[in-house]
């Protein structure tokens, strides 16, 4: 074996031990809940949870309703930016790019002090009003991510050919955006989705700050108070991101949205 | 009356004047190129008719009605781009139909105008591929039957063939004009290429930095180039530099010979200096006969280029390229033997402007 080759087979192993070696030990220790023998008690005891379901729950909705702003929001704004306004380009990127800087506790406390029932949009001063902010929130946390993924994938097709080809065929901008942009980048959207779902489901800070039951500090809880189940929900939450994983990759591939012409 | 009228057409990008008075009639189902070298305006020219560019001032009609402000969806326009274009989402009969489509037309129109179109471009079997099961000269006709499946009023071509190789580009250049020719629809192709140009074309415009050269036919422009541009430009020319001796029997000198020219400009005065051009394939090796012009230089080059021998001849201070067929029973000069050619009165070609 060359000595290039062997290089980067050891990079390789030492890589899938530095990864799976924690998992494989939360895993293994995540089924020790009953002295002496292996169960899956620790599981059976997250499941059975009621504040487990609910929590879960909510972080699911309003990850699925970030998801959907995120993209409403992102979308035209990055196909906008590639076909008219590429100067802007920078300004744009450095935007988005605002959340990665400013640590969320610092968002969060801003966010309560502008919305504070004093003041003329009081969002935390009832459950729906905290609600929306948190997902806008979280808007603005996923936006790197949602960004980045989505302009990646204008990048990989020409947007403005594809665009102008459409126009000279008598399209509007609604028929362009959804019949002609969207479907040739649903892949880039999938990604940033996921992210963004990965993202929320976990995230503490806001969810904690704002006092809102989210998975987030639902796992904090557990984690402060018992051994195995955090374990079991940390094993869970690597099972759900590799099934979005997979997903993106199942609906990436046979990703397809046709006029119906037979 | 013309079908397509372009009156006083500008684009200024700032300051920078990239169209500058683009003036231009084109008749129903006239198919017309747009010529010139990179960065010579032909495509935002066409582009400015797609309505993708929106002029700095003039106007464009289509049959008499002003549509330089109107969307590029309005224009009723089908455009075939360099890159194909195709919708990389759809099958084959998806984006022939997408115009279609998006008309409002019913499922059985489309179908019927979908099997018609693919049909014409002798594509039928590949209805549901997809953009990249084709080939380059595949996209390339799906891509004109998309654009031709709306009935469009006029057919732009942006550089179609640029993208594919030389045995598909003459092929497809070929099967375009015939269905233009079939279909008798109004066409703008924009191209680099002189021979696709030539080709192809009922008229020519040549462009060069953003303004009109020549307009003409094939015949004409290749003939009869009215600026040194053009006379550069379109095919091989050897271009001298000429003094008028005597405009009324159209002689000239070039590096102290004396030579004629049947046809001057009229607006030449002896004494003054011209361009004079000569194409390789109008000169022969050898000596004049009666009422040829003859030039004497030493032979500088011979290039066997099979059915055809390029020989180099300098002059004095000019060398001139010297095109002839091959002929094993005459066999081309030796290098720096002293040679003379000979040429017609008519193909001597006295540049119009200076």
């Amino acid at each position: 074996m060359k000595r290039g080759s062997l290089g980067a087979w050891l990079a390789i192993v030492l890589g899938v031990i530095y990864f799976l070696a924690p998992l494989i030990a939360t895993f293994e220790f995540s089924l020790r809940l009953k002295r002496g023998e292996y169960s899956f008690e620790a599981y059976r005891l997250v499941f059975a949870s009621g504040d487990f379901q609910a929590s879960f729950l909510y972080s699911a909705t309003i990850a699925l309703a970030t998801i959907v702003i995120g993209i409403a929001l992102v979308v035209p704004t990055a196909y906008w930016v590639q076909l008219r306004l590429p100067k802007l380009r920078g300004i744009v990127e450095f935007i988005t790019l605002l959340p990665l800087v400013i640590p969320a506790i610092v968002l969060v406390f801003g966010y309560i002090r502008l919305y504070d029932s004093s003041s003329i949009l009081p969002l935390t001063g009832s459950v729906t009003g905290t609600n929306i902010l948190l997902t806008l929130g979280y808007v603005g946390l996923a936006m790197p991510y949602m960004y980045r993924s989505v302009d990646t994938g204008l990048r990989a097709i020409d947007v403005r050919t594809l665009t102008e080809a459409a126009e000279s065929q008598g399209a509007n901008w609604p028929t362009i955006l959804f019949k002609v942009i969207l479907p040739n980048i649903r892949s880039a959207i999938l990604s940033g989705a996921f992210l963004t779902f990965a993202i929320v489901i976990g995230e503490f800070t806001f969810a904690s700050l704002l006092n809102r039951p989210a998975f987030g500090p639902y796992l904090q809880l557990i984690g402060a108070s018992r051994a195995y189940e955090p374990a079991a929900l940390a094993v869970m939450a690597f099972a759900i991101t590799w099934a979005c994983m997979g997903l993106i990759q199942l609906l990436g591939r046979g990703a397809r949205g046709a006029i119906d012409t037979r | 009356m013309a079908f397509l009228q372009l009156d006083g057409v500008q684009k200024f990008y700032g300051a920078n004047a990239v169209v500058k008075g683009f003036d231009l009639d084109v008749t129903r189902g006239e198919f017309v190129t747009f010529l010139g070298p990179s960065g010579c305006g032909k495509t935002t020219t066409l582009r400015m008719v797609a309505g993708f560019e929106t002029p700095t001032a003039g106007e464009i009609r289509i049959d008499g009605r002003d549509i330089t402000a109107l969307r590029p969806s309005k224009r009723n326009i089908g455009m075939v781009f360099q890159a194909y274009a195709l919708f990389p989402n759809m099958t084959v009969a998806d984006n022939v139909g997408f115009g279609l489509k998006v008309a409002g037309r019913t499922a059985p129109e489309i179908k019927s105008r979908v099997d018609e179109m693919l049909e014409m471009i002798k594509l039928p079997h590949l209805r549901e591929r997809y953009p990249y099961q084709l080939s380059g000269g595949q996209q390339q006709r799906v891509s004109l039957a998309r654009a031709l499946a709306p009935s469009p009023q006029i057919l732009l071509l942006d550089e179609p063939l640029s993208a594919l190789d030389a045995r598909i580009r003459v092929s497809l250049r070929e099967e375009i004009r015939a269905l233009q020719r079939k279909l008798g629809i109004t066409t703008i192709f924009v191209t680099h290429d002189q021979e696709e140009a030539l080709s192809m074309s009922d008229r020519i415009v040549v462009m060069n930095d953003g303004a009109i050269e020549q307009i003409g036919a094939p015949f004409e422009i290749y003939n009869q180039p009215r600026t040194r541009f053009v006379a550069s430009f379109i095919g091989t020319l050897n271009v001298f530099n000429g003094v008028i001796l005597d405009p009324a029997a159209g002689s000239v000198e070039i590096e102290n010979q004396t030579v004629y020219a049947a046809r001057l400009p009229k607006d030449v005065k002896a004494g003054e200096a011209r361009a004079l051009a000569l194409r390789p394939e109008s000169l022969r090796i050898g000596q004049a006969s009666e009422g040829r012009n003859s030039l004497e230089g030493v032979i500088e080059e011979v290039m066997f280029l099979g059915s055809v021998v390029r020989v180099r001849m300098r002059l004095k201070q000019s060398a001139m390229l010297i095109d002839t067929f091959n002929d094993a029973a005459a066999p081309p000069p030796a290098r720096g033997e002293t040679a003379k050619v000979n040429f017609a009165r008519e193909d001597l070609i006295v540049i119009g402007e200076r």
